[in-house]
């Protein structure tokens, strides 16, 4: 039903195939169709603009590689420009040196502060915590009644007094969590509107009293272009430290993890993901960009590109078979492209030739390393043509890369044979092309 | 005069008069500034659109048609300008047939049952809690029906309500069964000849499909109740909400058919513009607004006030 973003920007950039670099005439249009998604994915129109910018001049100049397509190559430049933004450091929780640590919870009706404030409870319980909930929402019809529930549920003691206003819950609560041994508490305060100044005061003094190692502002996913606008105000208000993103067990976009990111710069530490109190992960950049971009096809885009650009190397690779080209130094890369594919014993049989010459049967990372370190010990002349080493070179490798003769011997015998029957190979059957074939897939 | 002015609503006029420096006076200024329709316009037209969460493609829409109008129809003034588009913008919306009293019980319907879905968080119960106090003060006999029973104090919360307005409430322990608190809801309305039934549900995200299934099960199980019922199944939004209300709206309709929408939370600086899109999507009207949390906070759609509220001036 619904294109996707690579879809669309595949035809659009279909013509730019064969042209060298990106200009700021080819660019254009797909970067319109890229706005057009990141606006579907509700980020803010200013952040998409900053956005596009940046990404516009990133691109230009960019070389096409010819096994990427330039839509590819541009989705690739804005999948990585997307983690950058929204934070690759891994945001913890404050905690304080003197028990009881603070955090408090904000945001607006509905955002899900109370839910949060439940599973956080239940995961800092489980990390051998011993939380207390404070539920200061005095304003919502039975929202103590929901925190006392879920405290019940997770087995966590929740404080409140029915009597009190939230200021006075909440500084009440610091003294019972340090008489009752509590370590962790989570104060719950009442949904609010960023413009509702006596609510907004009302946050104010309750920070300033008891003084929260940790604010955290709940969002819901699903907000549109206000998320800036009440985020910014609330920051500006009351300065929190980190971002929760919660429903984003549904199916929305959540633009607004980028757009609260890039205006109020807070990171965003956790992500709810369903109604269950285990249902809270930490926040992975990576994923969410995918999501902000159009689901997991782009995931899934960028593992292509990268068996493209292998297949290209592989395509080299063959060319260099078939001139009977192949050199240690190949070799060496050939391991290293092996290895990011998975467990190298899984791997050795997919590749011809390979599997002939007999490396250890047993080849695991560990072999390979002292492979790998026999290579490297080697100069570049004795790795293109290896006949030149004699035995003092031999001697010399084994030293340089803490192996010994014996291995670097068996080493060059197993090289020259894969060499033989490489040449073979490459006059008769295209090995080559065959050797090729498995890097696709 | 805008929109909120009409509405009498006072209370946040402080934030409200930010919202309109910020957004709402935009096209007035940008119809001012430039005074006739150019690229330049269209283009900063279309922001404001999108900054009130028009969603791409119905600003598109909306762009295209006003193009089109404005070549049809020749305008002189800045405010021959401004009703056209005004216009264009107001003939999206699909038209409820009480605009002043959307849910009117028709002749003849007794009990009159209307059933309320929506996402977690977007106010489904404050907003039942409102409609059931609108119906109460229209003399009506109100039963509300509590078939959240899952999340923790639903009830309660429910039940705050149904106190405040003077209705009767029928309830189950948390965990019972939906369907089940929905059909006695409406088996006991009709014997106590009541007239309105209010079930409400628990807040599912759409995607979730055993939730949803529950949902269409409890709509049977009031069809079971009452053969004509239910006859009114609303579709609360919540006017922060992005683009992802559009996919809301798919589903919920494709599950129990959705007959009407109710937008929450209007008093904050969010526009709700995707009501256009979604109006436009699952072609049913708007029937209230909510701005705010007191009991008469909640407010019939005037499709013409709302596009107002996009116009209306800073003074």
């Amino acid at each position: 039903m619904f294109e996707t973003l690579t879809q669309k920007l595949d035809t659009v950039l279909h013509k730019l195939r064969g042209q060298g670099r990106i200009s700021e005439t080819n660019i254009a249009e797909s970067l319109r169709e890229v706005r057009l998604a990141l606006l579907d994915a509700d980020v803010n129109i200013q952040v998409v603009k900053d956005f596009i910018d940046t990404v516009q001049k990133k691109s230009l100049g960019q070389e096409v590689i010819t096994s990427l397509s330039p839509g590819q190559l541009i989705v690739k430049i804005i999948y990585d420009e997307l983690v950058k933004l929204l934070g690759t450091e891994k945001e913890e929780i404050q905690f304080s040196t003197t028990p009881p640590s603070i955090i408090m919870v904000v945001g607006l009706q509905g955002s899900g502060k109370t839910t949060f404030s439940g599973k956080l409870a239940n995961l800092l319980k489980s990390k051998g915590k011993n939380p207390l909930l404070v539920a200061a929402d005095t304003y919502r019809p039975a929202a103590i009644d929901q925190l006392e529930t879920l405290g019940k549920t997770i087995d966590v003691p929740v404080f409140t007094n029915r009597k009190e206003k939230p200021l006075s819950i909440a500084k009440q609560s610091i003294d019972h969590a340090r008489s009752t041994m509590r370590d962790v508490v989570i104060i719950d305060t009442a949904g609010r509107l960023a413009i509702d100044e006596e609510m907004m005061q009302e946050v104010e003094s309750i920070k300033k009293s008891v003084q929260p190692d940790e604010i955290l502002f709940v969002v819901d996913a699903m907000i549109g272009q206000d998320a800036v606008t009440t985020a910014k105000i609330f920051n500006e208000r009351i300065n929190f430290d980190g971002v929760v993103l919660t429903k984003l067990d549904g199916d929305t976009r959540g633009g607004a993890a980028l757009s609260i990111r890039s205006i109020v710069q807070k990171p965003i530490k956790f992500i709810g993901v369903g109604e269950k109190l285990d249902a809270l992960e930490l926040f992975y950049p990576e994923r969410m960009a995918s999501r902000i971009l159009g689901m997991g096809d782009i995931v899934s885009l960028v593992e292509k590109a990268q068996e493209k650009v292998d297949k290209e190397k592989a395509e080299k690779l063959e060319k260099k078979l078939q001139k009977s080209e192949f050199t240690l130094e190949d070799f060496y890369d050939q391991l290293q492209e092996i290895k990011k594919m998975g467990p190298i014993s899984q791997l050795m049989g997919m590749i011809p030739g390979m599997s002939k010459v007999q490396l250890p049967s047993d080849a695991d990372e560990k072999s390979f390393k002292s492979v790998e370190a026999i290579i490297q010990s080697m100069t570049l002349e004795e790795r293109q043509k290896p006949n030149i080493i004699n035995g003092s070179r031999r001697k010399r490798i084994a030293m340089g890369s803490g192996t010994n003769i014996q291995e670097v011997n068996q080493l060059l015998k197993q090289f020259s044979d894969m060499q033989k029957l490489l040449r073979n190979a490459g006059k008769g059957k295209n090995l080559g092309k065959m050797f090729a074939q498995q890097f696709k897939k | 005069m805008g929109f909120f002015d009409a509405l009498k609503f006072s209370k946040l006029k402080e934030g409200l008069n930010k919202t309109r420096e910020n957004l709402v006076s935009s096209i007035t200024k940008l119809i001012s500034a430039t005074g006739k329709i150019d690229e330049n316009f269209l283009e900063q037209l279309e922001e404001i659109f999108i900054r009130a969460d028009v969603g791409a493609e119905a600003t598109q829409t909306i762009i295209e048609n006003i193009k089109k109008k404005v070549k049809e129809v020749r305008y002189e003034t800045q405010e021959e300008l401004q009703t056209i588009i005004r216009e264009q913008l107001a003939s999206i919306f699909v038209p409820n047939k009480y605009e002043e009293e959307p849910l009117t019980i028709p002749e003849g319907i007794k009990p009159y049952v209307i059933m309320v879905v929506g996402v977690n968080g977007a106010g489904k119960t404050t907003t039942i809690g409102k409609l059931a106090n609108r119906y109460k003060e229209a003399g009506k006999e109100v039963f509300i029906g509590a078939a959240d029973t899952f999340r923790a104090a639903a009830n309660e919360q429910l039940e705050v309500w149904a106190q405040r307005a003077g209705v009767k409430i029928i309830q189950q322990k948390q965990g019972s069964d939906p369907a089940a608190v929905a059909f006695d809801t409406v088996q006991s309305a009709q014997s106590k000849n009541a007239d309105v039934v209010i079930i409400d549900t628990a807040g599912r995200l759409h995607t979730k499909t055993h939730l949803m299934e529950e949902l269409k099960k409890i709509k049977r199980a009031i069809q079971k109740s009452h053969s004509t019922a239910p006859h009114e199944i609303l579709l609360v939004l919540d006017s922060t909400t992005g683009q992802n209300a559009l996919q809301q709206a798919k589903l919920f309709n494709e599950v129990v058919g959705v007959t009407g929408l109710i937008l929450t939370k209007l008093d904050g600086t969010a526009k709700g513009g995707i009501v256009f899109a979604v109006s436009r999507l699952i072609n049913v009207p708007v029937r209230y607004i909510g701005v705010g949390e007191q009991m008469d906070d909640l407010q019939p759609f005037n499709s013409k006030k709302f596009v107002e509220a996009l116009f209306s001036s800073s003074s």
